[in-house]
């Protein structure tokens, strides 16, 4: 394989090790702010005790996302520097810009009141803990809506002119507040919604069908399977739009997405079947007739630009067709388990404990990563869909790499995949442990200053 | 170089980064230093150095993404050059610093039999984040040349920063714990010192040696007097550092915080003396701040961020070490410690 080939599987994979925590934090953030201000609320009454289970364990978890967050965020920060410069230098006074307010106004802003957050409990007063929490949370978001803006930049830039070869600003309104910017910050958003609200759901499943369930249990499962049910259908509302949005500014992606090969009237939707991109065609293809049109178009009779109209400018065809299906396949799943579970809780809401059967707690065990899966899978659509660009239309990515020697990019590559590995099966092997030892002390009895026994541990 | 906006901007980017990376090695110098010093310690010992920097280490390292992020968004052309010649250091440095940072929290969440696991990645990560830094800082500063004597230079700095770590992690837990512990600290301190200080002045006297240039422009009059404060303040940190730790009295009568200081004063001259020896290149010999600075329309706009935003993450960044202040004690996320 050569560099480029090497670079470009270390970026994927480097960014698509550090997604996966920033989106668990970016929802994880204001579901602790809600489990708070519910023990707030139900102050010195037995629920209270509840919430605070809730929101300690679930605390427990957030620091752990967040450490593997930020310091797979770090190496991201590193990463255009080290085998994208070209891209730098071309973009830099555009890209640059964007990076430097998510540094100034995001990560210092939860970087710092984590601290707090996390440690201050007993050391602050309860508003200016909350005011803290707050922070924190109005960080991730932050972050997201300022990376998410550069994204979105490469994807539909707009508000440039180029110098010399050299992008620079024209408009900065135009620039941050790209056209599929919206659409992507929304997407996210709810994407970060349903991977929490089914990690929540999945691990305090888990804990009702090994017994290590306490009462905050209850709650978060409540919580989080009310959130997953109204996220879902407003988030299969957002991706059809998005999918509009990209089929006026990247026809070539949607081409490739439907498996649409040449230009034609009333196009059938493809189910599924396998991209044949050497012959032009997808082998074994499933086809609803007229449907893609009417999907995308919203008109049956439109007409559907094929990858023919794109030589040598359209992305790979299968990785972007699977990827997609993969993620709408997993949120057709999403919508079918979280209304369910969602029906039974509220017929029986009257009843004080889950009134869930074991076959949908297996269900929602089952799911429990299925955020992280759908996520992935958005992003491998939305970025190999960019392909062969950069910043589309404009920068290839095969101008912009360093020219290091392969050997030395993969032995990086193959040191950052052994270490995010070993990283990931950690990760979910202790979020298992932690959910089948819940206990914390009552929190209204003082902790022996001294951590001996484990109260889920000092930090 | 007449003063106007587009040439005094660069400088200012410049001085940001230079105070970003500062703050970043001080601050998460002693953080990397504590968790250098981990193993020595006994194993209730290790839970408190750790609660030590909990509350702090993830702040520290967002001003290593600030230098870099302002390198990136100042100077995109020195940017590309600098961080693909520092490719593997790099690399090592990350997957240090990954370590590291995930083993802090994994220690404690993980089954218990994992812990001393834990233990040895959060040390082995901090000591190979230390050792790359020290590599990438020698490389930098022999511009990227791939000779013997430059390469020498680099492993001497290599393994010299984790020593000046080391001193500011036992400076901080002198700060921040007592009893037993602290008596360790300080028998930390004492045995890093030394190696410290002579790895530090045959760094500056090698420095010169391997770069013509920064040899002419201390070695020569009238600067040399000029510059003869630096060096002379250096060995009086240096000897008070060396005046605390010697003696345990002095440290009960809560003087401890001089070890600490006195080494962050070391960071800070040493600090000036490179920038002294650097300016006005951001890549040495070989592009200067204007060169390679972005465009000006750009950094006006994030200067306005800077102008507004540092302030501010000063004045929270006081606030938090304010509520963490005084002796360390178990972390714990619940509502009384
Ligand atoms: C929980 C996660 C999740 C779920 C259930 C869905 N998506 Fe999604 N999707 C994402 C998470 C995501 C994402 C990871 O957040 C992406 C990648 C980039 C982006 O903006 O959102 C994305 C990208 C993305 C794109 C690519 C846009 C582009 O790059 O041009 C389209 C067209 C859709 N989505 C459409 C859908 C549809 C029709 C869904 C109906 C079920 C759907 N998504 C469910
Ligand atoms: C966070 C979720 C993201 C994931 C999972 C992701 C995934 C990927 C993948 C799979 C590729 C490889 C495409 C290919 O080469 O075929 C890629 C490329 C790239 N992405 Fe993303 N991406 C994400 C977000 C971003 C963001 C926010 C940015 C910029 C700010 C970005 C910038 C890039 C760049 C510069 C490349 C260059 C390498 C290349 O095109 O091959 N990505 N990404
Ligand atoms: C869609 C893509 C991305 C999103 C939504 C995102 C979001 C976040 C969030 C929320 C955090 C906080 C840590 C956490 O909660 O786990 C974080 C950390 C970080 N991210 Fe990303 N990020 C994305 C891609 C990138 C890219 C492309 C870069 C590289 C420039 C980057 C650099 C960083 C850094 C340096 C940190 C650590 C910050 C700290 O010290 O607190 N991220 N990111």
């Amino acid at each position: 394989m050569d560099t480029l080939m090497l670079s470009r599987i270390q970026f994927a994979a480097n960014i698509s090790f550090h997604i996966l925590f920033p989106t668990i934090n970016i929802a994880l953030c204001w579901f602790l702010v809600y489990f708070r201000l519910r023990h707030s609320a139900t102050r010195d009454t037995p629920q209270a005790q509840a919430w605070e289970e809730a929101y300690y364990l679930w605390t427990k978890v957030f620091a752990l996302t967040f450490a593997l967050g930020v310091v797979s965020g770090i190496t991201m920060s590193f990463q255009f520097g080290t085998n994208w410069p070209g891209y730098m230098e071309r973009a830099g006074n555009i890209a640059g810009p964007l990076l430097g307010y998510e540094v100034l106004t995001a990560f210092f802003l939860e970087a710092t009141f984590l601290g707090v957050m996390l440690f201050g409990r007993s050391r602050v007063s309860d508003r200016v803990h909350l005011v803290a929490t707050l922070m924190v949370a109005a960080g991730t978001t932050l972050s997201a809506f300022w990376i998410l803006s550069l994204n979105s930049w490469m994807q539909t830039p707009t508000g440039y002119t180029i110098v010399d070869g050299v992008f620079h600003a024209k408009d900065w309104w135009a620039i941050v507040f790209n056209p599929s910017f919206p659409y992507r910050l929304t997407h996210k958003l709810l994407a970060s919604t349903l991977t929490v609200s089914f990690l929540i759901a999945g691990l305090s499943a888990w804990q009702l069908v090994r017994g290590t369930a306490n009462d905050g249990t209850q709650r978060a499962l409540r919580a989080a399977v009310t959130a997953a049910a109204i996220a879902i259908p407003l988030q299969i509302f957002a991706g059809d739009l998005h999918g509009l949005n990209t089929l006026e500014h990247q026809p070539a992606k949607i081409a490739a997405i439907e498996g649409i090969w040449k230009t034609e009237k009333s196009a059938p939707l493809t189910l599924f079947g396998f991209p044949n991109e050497k012959e032009g065609r997808t082998d074994y293809a499933i086809h609803i007739p007229k449907l893609a049109s009417l999907i995308l178009a919203h008109d049956i009779n439109a007409e559907l630009k094929g990858l023919n109209e794109f030589p040598n400018a359209h992305p790979p065809v299968a990785p972007v067709f699977w990827s997609f299906r993969v993620m709408v396949g997993m949120g057709m799943l999403m919508l079918a388990v979280s209304w369910w579970c969602a029906w039974t809780l509220w017929r029986k809401r009257a009843q004080p404990s889950i009134a869930l059967s074991r076959w949908q707690l297996r269900a929602l065990v089952a799911m429990t990563f299925s955020g992280w899966v759908a996520t992935l899978g958005g992003w491998f659509v939305t970025e190999i869909g960019r392909q062969p660009f950069l910043v589309y239309g404009l920068l290839r990515t095969a101008d912009l790499v360093a020219d290091h020697a392969p050997g030395m990019v993969l032995s990086t590559l193959i040191a950052y995949l052994a270490v995010y590995a070993f990283l990931l099966v950690s990760y979910i092997f202790v979020l298992v442990y932690m959910s089948e030892h819940p206990a914390m002390p009552t929190p209204e009895t003082p902790l022996s200053p001294k951590a001996a026994t484990p109260i889920g541990g000092p930090a | 170089m007449t003063f106007t906006w587009p040439t005094v901007l660069p400088l200012i980017f410049m001085a940001v980064m230079g105070l970003a990376l500062l703050a970043y090695v001080i601050l998460d110098g002693y953080d990397l230093g504590v968790g250098m010093l981990l193993p020595f310690a006994a194993d209730d010992e290790k839970d408190l150095m750790v609660a030590s920097i909990g509350p702090f280490w993830d702040a520290n390292e967002t001003w290593l993404v600030l230098g870099i992020g302002v390198l990136l968004i100042a100077f995109p052309k020195a940017h590309g050059l600098v961080l693909s010649a520092l490719y593997l250091p790099v690399a090592l440095m990350l997957i240090g610093l990954i370590l590291r940072g995930v083993s802090f929290d994994f220690r404690v969440k993980a089954r218990a039999e994992r812990k001393a696991l834990w233990n040895r990645l959060f040390f082995a990560g901090s000591l190979l984040a230390s050792v790359a830094q020290g590599w990438m800082l020698g490389s930098y500063l022999t511009a990227f040349d791939r000779g013997l004597l430059s390469l020498l230079f680099s492993l001497g700095i290599a393994v010299t920063l984790p020593t000046a770590y080391a001193m500011l992690g036992a400076g901080w837990l002198i700060m921040k714990t007592s009893g037993p512990l602290q008596a360790k600290a300080v028998a930390w301190a004492r045995a890093v010192l030394w190696p410290m200080g002579a790895a530090l002045v045959g760094i500056s006297l090698a420095t010169p040696l391997v770069s013509h240039n920064i040899f002419d422009r201390w070695f020569a009059m009238p600067q040399f007097i000029g510059l003869l404060p630096i060096p002379v303040a250096c060995a009086a940190a240096f000897f008070a550092a060396f005046h605390v730790t010697a003696r345990p009295r002095v440290i009960e009568a809560g003087y401890g915080w001089v070890v600490f200081a006195s080494t962050v004063l070391l960071f800070m001259l040493a600090f000036l003396g490179l920038a002294y020896s650097i300016y006005p290149y951001i890549v040495i010999d070989k592009l200067t701040v204007w060169q390679a600075a972005s465009a000006h329309d750009s950094l006006v706009v994030i200067f306005v961020g800077v102008a507004v935003t540092l302030p501010a993450i000063i004045v929270y960044t006081v606030f938090m070490y304010r509520v963490f202040w005084g002796k360390a004690s178990a972390l714990s996320y619940g509502l009384r410690p």
